[in-house]
């Protein structure tokens, strides 16, 4: 499945996202839209107080997977942390470093609007 | 009872947070168990009973929510456990209601089908099925039971609809009996995880139609509440306007209960003949309970605000808001709601603490959660602010005993966000666990349950004083007149008492921080619980009045103690652990007595730090 995600891209780029690109679910910006295709155990453990395995079962259990649809709501004020976002039919808060391995791939609308 | 031959039952609700559990338990049993609109109310097992139509008496219990039987923090080790009978004394139970909010079902479905390997038989309760019905959400009720293999139930726990029906479910199951497999469930890997996803979205798409009125209500709110400049100073301006409102619109009543409790010593006086009795009823019962009984009204408005904010939804929303506040010191994001349940008492606020998973969040969490301003230091604050501190408006609106009860809140937030800074970057560095929370749709208050609810606190409040402080009160009464004073004695009669003695003699030890004796015997008797250092001072004091005067506490202490002396003692009262329940909480939650002795030396050495302080700086200022 891996395989055929796009390279992924530099934070800074995301507002300018084209049509249908992958991103981190950790960069994308309050109005960007679109379906998980990736929920990874990649990022370095300590991180995150548990390690890369318990963090991806924990994202699992709560709704993100694979085909969900999601969209970011809100953004919170200090380094636009934490994000609250749409999560098919429920409303979730995480903190964006917990949010890099959920891989997104934005809808074109969403896309160009930036 | 009838029907002695049918054995009992016993029926555990599981289902993920938030979804009604508890609500359809206190529709079950009639029990009255907290029920809020946030993830995480529920952090202990609650047993009830039920008899069912064929006179089958079933025991009911109810647990925290969970999204996976992969317990990670201590409260979803309670519900796992529970579910797989590894409770000690515990066996399984006969029959698992899985609850389900019918508005939100995909992770619903997905621990069911976790829970369908435990091997017990189930019944699904799909509830808040009136808002799914309000949303116009269509659910092939048959289809889906006929998918997921068990029957299908549906309530509106709030409105007590379906009840009859789901006990009658449960009962069916258990007659039928003998149908629980094995149990073969196991801890589930990633694959597994995902594969049930699937599964349960396949499901949701053969038998759920979308809704044709999907809710926009809270997204509309959430873009305002949740903005992240508006939503901020939305949450500073509820806050400071709950203490506002605990100032300024309980004192009417306060007035009435005053007044109250004057005439009633009044009327004793004339009635009974001057000697112990007439002391015993006035100045030990009256003066010390009334001095408590008076806070009614503010302990009452502060619940109000709360119970609105937890019912409406706002909770999990000022937890988001906090987050970065809360994380540069160090604290989980899911220490928001438990810090701020301190604000009405730390020990429902320690308890709430098990909804975090990683060990030291939780115990730094619980370590601080008693420096927040719970309930029991307003009578305390109220009652010194009043006296010192002058009723006056600033700019226009504001008032100044409101402000500096707000500053005294503030102060307890700082340090409480100070000692976790210095506790993470001494003690315990580290990232912080991952933190996901879902946020609730919010939901209008329903006056019913907001009303019983402050019933509720109201009734704890005075049985309390009824329970705690009475009896303390005649202890107090007791030990502040005898041995009454020698012949020819010169001073007070009450120095020569027991109380009084014991208080001159450790007064010293208090001198730098401004503290008379009779503030020193009302530390004792706080320790118990802090609004009996008001009833005891007000007792003391009466005692110690040479006339019969009907003063009030606040304009006896008004004259009795400097400003140095008042400000002093609301600065300990900031930080002292006031409590000996809390630190008996903290044992219990710890399991061990380490941590109430840490948070025992910490709290004094800093309420005595802050009392010294203030009172020199006061008294520098010239206010000694
Ligand atoms: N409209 C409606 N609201 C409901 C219903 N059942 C529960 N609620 C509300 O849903 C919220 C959550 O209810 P709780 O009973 O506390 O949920 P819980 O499952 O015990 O939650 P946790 O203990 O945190 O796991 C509260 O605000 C209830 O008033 C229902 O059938 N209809
Ligand atoms: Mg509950």
């Amino acid at each position: 499945m891996h395989d055929m995600i796009a390279e992924p891209l530099s934070d800074t780029s995301i507002a300018t996202a084209v049509d249908g690109r992958v991103v981190r679910l950790s960069a994308a910006r309050p109005g960007d839209a679109g379906t998980i295709v990736d929920v990874r155990a990649s990022t370095k453990a300590g991180d995150h107080g548990v390690d890369a395995h318990e963090l991806h079962r924990r994202l699992l259990e709560f709704g993100f997977v694979e085909g969900a649809r999601i969209a970011v709501l809100h953004e919170g004020a200090i380094r636009r942390d934490p994000i609250a976002v749409r999560l098919d039919d429920m409303r979730v808060a995480l903190r964006r470093r917990d949010a890099e391995d959920v891989w997104v791939r934005l809808d074109p609308l969403a896309s160009a609007r930036a | 009872m009838s029907d002695a031959a049918l054995p009992g039952a016993r029926v555990a609700l599981v289902g993920n947070p938030n979804s009604g559990k508890t609500a359809l338990f206190n529709a079950l049993t009639g029990a009255r168990q907290k029920v809020a609109n946030y993830a995480g109310v529920t952090v202990e097992r609650k047993e009830g009973q039920v008899t069912s139509a064929t006179g089958r008496s079933i025991s009911i219990l109810d647990l925290p929510g969970t999204y996976s039987l992969r317990a990670r923090s201590p409260d979803e080790v309670v519900t796992r456990d529970a579910v797989l009978g590894k409770l000690a004394g515990e066996q399984a139970p006969d029959v698992i209601v899985c609850v389900a909010d019918a508005t939100n079902l995909r992770l619903v479905l997905r621990l069911l089908l976790e829970l369908k390997a435990v091997g017990r038989p189930m019944v699904l309760a799909l509830n808040m099925y009136d808002i799914a019905q309000r949303q116009g959400l269509r659910i092939d009720l048959e289809g889906l039971a006929r998918d997921i293999g068990c029957p299908i139930v549906t309530t509106v726990a709030t409105r007590k609809r379906g009840i009859d029906e789901l006990v009658a479910q449960v009962d069916e199951r258990i007659r039928a009996g003998a149908l629980s497999g094995g149990n073969t469930w196991r801890e589930p890997n990633a694959g597994e995880i995902r594969d049930a996803h699937r599964e349960a979205q396949r499901i949701l798409k053969a038998h759920v139609r979308p809704p044709e009125r999907p809710d926009t209500f809270t997204g509309k709110v959430d873009s305002v509440l949740l903005h992240p400049v508006a939503g901020l100073a939305i949450l500073l301006a509820v806050l400071f306007l709950m203490f506002q409102a605990v100032f300024t619109w309980a004192a009417p009543a306060m007035d009435g209960i005053n007044a109250a409790f004057a005439w009633l010593g009044g009327a004793v006086g004339q009635l009974l003949p001057d000697g112990l009795l007439k002391s015993f009823i006035a100045d030990g019962l009256i003066s010390g309970v009334g001095s408590v009984l008076v806070f009614l009204p503010q302990i009452l408005t502060l619940f109000f605000f709360i119970i609105l904010l937890e019912d409406f939804g706002y909770m999990a929303r000022a937890a988001f808001l906090m987050d970065r506040i809360m994380g540069g010191a160090g604290l989980h994001g899911r220490a928001f709601i438990p810090l701020l349940s301190s604000f009405a008492c730390a020990i429902p606020g320690i308890m709430a603490t098990r909804v975090i998973d990683n060990k030291r969040d939780r115990l730094t969490t619980i370590l601080v959660a008693p420096l927040m301003t719970c309930s029991a230091r307003i009578p305390v604050y109220t009652l010194i602010i009043g006296a010192f501190i002058p009723h006056r408006t600033v700019a226009g609106v504001l008032s100044l005993p409101g402000l500096v009860m707000f500053a005294l809140y503030a102060a307890g937030i700082a340090s409480a966000l100070g000692v976790s800074f210095l506790t993470r970057t001494f003690f315990w560095r580290g990232a912080a666990e991952p933190f996901l929370m879902e946020l609730p749709t919010y939901k209008l208050p329903d006056p019913a349950n907001v009303a019983r609810n402050l019933f509720l606190r109201g009734k704890i409040f005075i049985t309390r004083a009824g329970t705690i402080i009475f009896p303390l009160m005649i202890a107090v009464w007791f030990l502040s007149s005898f041995p009454g004073a020698p012949a020819g004695a010169t001073d007070p009669a009450i120095n020569y008492s027991i109380a009084g003695r014991v208080g001159l003699f450790i007064q010293p030890v208090f001198a730098p921080i401004g503290f008379n004796w009779q503030m020193v015997v009302a530390l004792i008797p706080g320790f118990a619980a802090r609004e009996v250092a008001v009833a005891a001072l007000g007792t003391v004091y009466a005692i110690g009045a040479s006339d019969a005067a009907q003063a009030t506490l606040g304009s006896t202490l008004a004259a009795h103690w400097s400003i140095a002396t008042g400000l002093s003692f609301l600065a300990w009262y900031v930080f002292a652990p006031q409590c000996a329940s809390t630190l008996g909480v903290v044992k219990r939650e710890t399991n061990s007595w380490l941590w109430p002795g840490v948070m025992l030396v910490y709290m004094t050495g800093l309420a005595y730090l802050a009392a010294f302080v203030t009172y020199q700086a006061a008294a520098a200022a010239g206010l000694g």
